[in-house]
C-alpha cells in the first residue's frame, strides 16, 4: 500500500506523470482500430449470437436432472415434433436447456411432460418459455429509444453542469467508443445477446458517463483560473487532472468490477447461462473499457477540442515565454 | 455552517439519519403487524414461480391501438382473469403497447384461451329475467312444470328457446356469488343464461337471453351526453348514444320493431315484460339491458335511465372498446418454476456476497481503517435500500426480480464509488498540507459537487431506462435508481458526518499509519496536523493563540473560539502559500 500511496502522491504533485493527453494520436488510433474491428468483426462473423428472445422459439429449462445427456432431451422433443432440431445444452451443474423452434401450446405441454420423464424430475423443475420473434425486436427498439433519449439528456445535463458543450461532446465520444468495443467483445466472445445483455449495455453507458463526469470535474477545477496562471498550459492541466484522479479511477474501477466479476466468474460457473451472467459480462467489459475511454479518449479529446481557442493559445504562449525565461535564468550563471 | 462547532451538526445529522431509519422500520413493522406488509421483500415472478405472458393487442383491420384502447384491453383481460378464478394475477400495460399478465402457477388451457380471445360483444333479446340470487333448491320448479318448447323458435325472442335444461340452469344460477369456473365461450346461435353483476345502486340480475341478433362489430361508435328534453333543453339525465353501421341499423330496426310490440302490449312505460328488454352482452356478461321504448330506424339508439356521468361514460367506453374486436397475440410466455429462480437468486446472492467481501478487503487494503467507514456506509445504504424495497413492495406492490437483484449487486460498486471520490479528495487536501479537520471540510465541499453531478447521471440513466425500456429492464432500472438515492442519503447523512467526528479522534486526527490518512504516507508537508501538535518554530503565532487552551487533546481544539480557529487556519494557509512557490504542490484552496 505504501507504494500505491506514494504512487498517488507522485501523480498528485505531478512528479510522476503519464502523458495521456500528449500521446492522444496513439490512443485515438488504437480506439479507431478497435471500433472498426468491433464493427467489422460481427459483420464478418454474420452477426451476433442472438438469444431466443430475438429469434423467437420455445425454451425449456430442466433443473436437478439425473443425467446431463443431451440426446435424452433431443429425443423428448423429436418424439413430439418430428423433424425439429432442438438445441440442447448443459448450462450449469445439473441443469439442461433445450431450445426449439416455435411450438404450439399442445406441443409445449407434451414436450414438458416428455422432458419430465426423460430427465427424471418433477413437473415444477421444468420451466418452459415461449418467445415470439417480435418480442426481441420490441426490446431492441425500446432500448435504442432509451439510448437516444439518455444520451440526449445526459449531453444537455453535462453541457449545463460544465458550461461547455465541448466537455459534453468529449464525454459522449468516450461513451460511444465504450459502447462499440463492448459490443465487439460480445460478438467475439460468442455470448448470447439477450435482453439481459442489453440491460448490461445500457448500464455501461451510464457508468461510462459517470466516470467521465468525475474526471471532468477535476479538469474543470484545475483549469478554472487558468488565465491567471502561467505554470501549465491547458493541455498540461488536463493531463495533470487525469493523473491526479488516476488513483480514484483505478479504485473506482476495482470496486465496481469486483462484485460484477464475482457474478461473472463465480456465479456463471455455478449458474450457467442466465440473466446474471449475461448482464455481468457486458458490465465487466464495459466498466474496464469505460474507465480507459475516459482517460485515453474523453480527456485528450477535450484538450484537443479546446487547444485552438484564442485565449488558450495566448495562455500557452505565456507559459512558453515564462519557461524560456526561467530556462534562460537557470543557464545564465553557467555562461556568466 | 460550523457556528456551534462542527461536532454538533455532524451529530445532529447522524441522529436524523437514525430517525429516518427508525421511522422506516416502524412503518414496516406497523404494516407487518397489521398483516399487510412483510419483512421479506416481495419477489417477482421469476423468483417466485408462475407464468408471465406478454400480449400484443391486435385490432382487427391492423390499425394501431391507442392508450385508451389499451387500458380498456387491460380492463377486459382483468375481468376475464379474475373471472377464471386466478388469485393475485397482475395485469399491467407496458410501454403503452403491450399488456403483461403475470399469474402465479401455470394457467390452464382454458384460461390461456380466454386471455387471448378477442372481446366479444353482442346484443341479445331478453327472454326472462329474475333476481340475482339462486332459487333455493326446495322452491325450484318441479320437473313436470318446467317450460317445454312446443315448436321451433320463430325468432330470437321466442319462448320456445327455453328448454327444461336452460330453465334449471337459470334457477340454479347464483349471480350474487358468481361461480369461478368460467365456461366456454357461448354459442351465438343458442340461448344464454347469464348475469348482470351487481353494480353501485343496482343488485345483480340474472337473465335467459335469446340468440345473438346484432354483433358488437356492427357498432360504429358511441358517446354519452346529458339528455335533451322535449323542448331541446338539456336535462339532468345522462344518456348513452350508440351508432350502428348499415348492417346494424337494419338489424336493429327489425329487432326494435319486435321488442316494441312487447313493450306496448305490456302497457308501455309501466309495463314490466322482460321481453321488451335488449341485453348488451360483453364476454357473456350483461352490462346493460335497456327496454326498447321505440322502433329505431336510423341506427342511433339512445339508452337512458338512472345514469350518472361516470356510469354513462363507463357504458359508452365499454360499447366503443368492447365492441372493438381487440384480440391478443402472445408475444412471449414464460413459465417460471420457483426452483430455477430460487437457485439463481441463491447463487446471485452468494456471488454478490463474495463481491461485497472483495470490495471490503480492497477498501481496507486501500484505505485501512477508513475502509471501515466504507463498510459501515455500505451497511447503512443496504439497510435503507432493504427497507425501501420492503415498504414499496407493500405500498406499490414492487417486486424484486432477478434483474433487480443484479441491479443491487452492481450498485455495490457504484455506491462505494462516492466514498472513494470523497476519500481521495480528503487525501488530496492532506497532500496540500492541511490538517485532517479542514481536509475533511474542504474535501467534502469539492467531493459533494462531484458526487452530486455524477449521481445525477446515474439517476438520469435509471429514470430513462425505467420509463422507456421494457420488461425486466424496469426492475433493474428501479433498483439502480433506488440505490443511487440511498447512496446520496448515506454520503450526506452518514459518511460525511462520521468522518467529521472521526477527524477529531486521536487515531485519525494524528494520522495513525493504519488510519489510511497518514499525512506522511500521503507525502504531505506536516504543517497543521490537528490539535495540540508540537509546532515548528514558524508556527509560534498559532501555538500562542492556542496556548490559551492548554489541553493537548482534541477537546482543546474543539473548544477554540471561531476567531481562534480562523486565525489558526489563516496562518496555515499563509504558510502554505509561502511553500507553494518552492514545492510543486499547488495552493488553489487559498482562493
Amino acid at each position: 500500500m505504501a507504494s500505491f500511496a506514494t504512487f498517488g502522491n507522485e501523480l498528485y504533485t505531478g512528479k510522476r506523470s503519464y502523458d495521456f493527453v500528449g500521446a492522444k494520436k496513439i490512443w485515438f488510433l488504437i480506439a479507431a482500430v478497435a471500433v472498426a474491428l468491433s464493427i467489422l468483426l460481427p459483420v464478418a462473423k454474420g452477426g451476433f449470437n442472438l438469444g431466443i428472445e430475438f429469434r423467437g422459439g420455445s425454451e425449456f429449462t430442466v433443473s436437478n436432472v439425473q443425467t446431463t445427456d443431451p440426446a435424452v432431451g433431443e429425443k423428448a422433443v423429436t418424439d413430439v415434433v418430428s423433424g425439429s432440431v432442438p438445441r440442447v445444452a448443459n448450462v450449469a451443474g445439473n441443469t439442461m436447456r433445450i431450445q426449439t423452434d416455435k411450438l404450439t401450446d399442445d406441443e409445449t405441454l407434451q414436450i414438458k411432460d416428455g422432458l419430465t420423464k426423460a430427465y427424471g424430475v418433477t413437473q415444477n423443475e421444468v420451466t418452459s418459455t415461449f418467445v415470439g420473434p417480435t418480442w426481441g425486436a420490441d426490446v431492441t427498439k425500446q432500448a435504442l429509444l432509451g439510448l437516444v433519449i439518455f444520451v440526449g439528456l445526459a449531453a444537455v445535463l453535462m453541457a449545463l453542469y460544465f458550461r461547455t458543450w465541448k466537455m459534453s461532446l468529449s464525454a459522449i465520444a468516450g461513451m460511444l467508443v465504450t459502447m462499440f468495443i463492448t459490443a465487439g467483445v460480445y460478438a467475439l466472445s460468442d455470448f448470447e445477446v439477450t435482453p439481459s445483455a442489453i440491460i448490461g449495455f445500457l448500464t455501461v453507458l451510464s457508468y461510462s458517463l459517470y466516470d467521465t463526469v468525475v474526471v471532468f470535474d477535476k479538469i474543470r477545477e484545475n483549469t478554472h483560473d487558468l488565465q491567471a496562471s502561467t505554470r501549465r498550459t491547458f493541455a498540461e492541466e488536463v493531463n495533470l487532472a487525469v493523473n491526479q484522479t488516476l488513483v480514484r479511477s483505478i479504485n473506482t474501477m476495482m470496486v465496481a468490477i469486483l462484485p460484477v466479476g464475482a457474478i461473472l466468474f463465480i456465479g456463471a460457473g455455478l449458474l450457467g447461462a442466465g440473466t446474471l451472467r449475461d448482464l455481468s459480462l457486458a458490465l465487466f467489459v464495459g466498466i474496464l473499457i469505460g474507465t480507459a475511454a475516459t482517460i485515453f479518449i474523453a480527456a485528450p479529446l477535450y484538450a484537443w477540442l479546446r487547444q485552438n481557442e484564442p485565449d488558450l493559445v495566448k495562455q500557452a504562449k505565456r507559459v512558453e515565454q515564462r519557461r524560456a525565461e526561467a530556462a534562460a535564468r537557470n543557464t545564465q550563471p553557467a555562461t556568466a | 455552517m460550523a457556528r456551534t462547532g462542527p461536532k454538533n451538526p455532524a451529530l445532529r445529522v447522524l441522529v436524523w439519519l437514525g430517525v429516518i431509519l427508525a421511522v422506516l422500520t416502524a412503518v414496516l413493522a406497523g404494516g407487518t403487524m397489521a398483516g399487510q406488509a412483510s419483512w421479506a421483500p416481495k419477489l417477482a415472478l421469476d423468483l417466485e414461480g408462475g407464468t408471465q405472458m406478454i400480449l400484443a393487442p391486435k385490432v382487427e383491420g391492423g390499425s394501431d391501438i391507442n392508450e385508451e384502447q389499451l387500458n380498456q384491453a387491460v380492463a377486459i383481460i382483468r375481468q376475464r382473469v379474475d373471472g377464471s378464478g386466478v388469485a393475485e394475477a397482475e395485469i399491467s400495460t407496458q410501454s403503452g403497447r403491450n399488456v403483461v399478465v403475470s399469474l402465479p402457477g401455470t394457467p390452464s388451457k382454458e384460461t390461456r384461451a380466454l386471455i387471448q380471445a378477442s372481446a366479444d360483444m353482442n346484443f341479445r333479446p331478453v327472454l326472462q329475467s329474475g333476481a340475482g340470487a339462486a332459487v333455493p333448491a326446495e322452491s325450484r320448479t318441479p320437473v313436470e312444470q318446467l317450460p317445454k318448447p312446443t315448436a321451433e323458435p320463430a325468432n330470437s325472442s321466442d319462448d320456445n328457446w327455453i328448454t327444461p335444461e336452460i330453465y334449471q340452469q337459470f334457477e340454479a344460477l347464483d349471480c350474487d356469488n358468481p361461480s369461478q369456473d368460467k365456461q366456454e365461450r357461448s354459442d351465438p346461435a343458442k340461448p344464454l343464461v347469464t348475469c348482470e353483476p351487481a353494480a353501485a345502486g343496482s343488485p345483480a340480475i340474472k337473465y335467459i337471453l335469446g340468440p345473438v341478433e346484432v354483433k358488437g362489430s356492427n357498432i360504429k361508435g358511441s358517446s354519452f351526453q346529458l339528455q335533451r328534453g322535449a323542448q331541446g333543453a338539456v336535462t339532468n339525465e345522462w344518456a348513452v348514444n350508440i351508432q350502428f353501421d348499415d348492417e346494424g341499423t337494419a338489424k336493429f330496426k327489425e329487432v326494435t320493431e319486435r321488442l316494441y310490440q312487447f313493450y306496448s302490449a305490456a302497457g308501455g312505460a309501466t309495463g314490466t315484460d322482460p321481453k321488451a328488454q335488449f341485453a348488451i352482452v360483453l364476454d357473456d356478461q350483461v352490462i346493460s339491458a335497456p327496454r326498447s321504448l321505440a322502433v329505431i330506424t336510423d341506427g342511433r339508439p339512445q339508452i337512458t335511465g338512472g345514469f350518472t356521468e361516470a356510469s354513462a361514460k363507463a357504458l359508452s367506453d365499454q360499447l366503443r372498446f368492447g365492441a372493438l374486436p381487440i384480440s391478443f397475440e402472445i408475444q412471449s410466455e414464460q413459465q417460471i418454476s420457483a426452483t430455477l429462480g430460487g437457485e439463481q437468486l441463491r447463487m446471485g446472492m452468494l456471488a454478490g456476497l463474495i463481491g461485497l467481501l472483495l470490495v471490503v478487503v480492497y477498501s481496507l487494503f486501500q484505505y485501512r481503517a477508513l475502509g471501515f467507514v466504507t463498510v459501515a456506509s455500505l451497511v447503512v445504504a443496504g439497510a435503507l435500500t432493504y427497507l425501501a424495497i420492503a415498504i414499496l413492495g407493500w405500498t406499490e406492490n414492487y417486486r424484486l426480480s432477478l434483474a433487480g437483484v443484479a441491479g443491487l449487486i452492481v450498485a455495490i460498486g457504484q455506491t462505494a464509488d462516492s466514498f472513494i471520490v470523497y476519500f481521495e479528495r480528503i487525501r488530496d487536501e492532506l497532500r496540500e498540507g492541511r490538517g485532517l479537520v479542514s481536509a475533511v471540510e474542504n474535501g467534502w465541499k469539492r467531493a459533494k459537487r462531484t458526487v452530486l453531478a455524477s449521481k445525477a447521471v446515474n439517476l438520469l440513466a435509471a429514470l430513462v431506462l425505467y420509463f422507456v425500456a421494457v420488461g425486466n429492464v424496469r426492475g433493474f432500472a428501479f433498483t439502480l435508481g433506488l440505490t443511487a438515492i440511498a447512496d446520496l442519503i448515506v454520503v450526506f447523512m452518514f459518511t460525511h458526518p462520521t468522518l467529521r467526528l472521526l477527524a477529531r479522534t486521536r487515531f485519525f486526527g494524528e494520522g495513525h499509519r493504519f488510519s489510511g490518512l497518514d499525512p506522511k504516507r500521503l507525502g504531505a508537508v506536516p504543517l497543521y496536523r490537528g490539535a495540540g501538535r508540537i509546532r515548528t518554530p514558524q508556527d509560534k503565532p498559532a501555538v500562542a493563540v492556542r496556548a490559551k487552551n492548554t489541553g493537548a487533546t482534541a477537546e482543546a481544539e474543539r473548544r477554540m473560539t471561531i476567531a481562534e480557529r480562523r486565525l489558526a487556519e489563516r496562518q496555515d494557509q499563509e504558510k502554505q502559500g509561502q511553500l507553494a512557490g518552492s514545492s510543486k504542490s499547488s495552493s488553489k484552496e487559498g482562493k
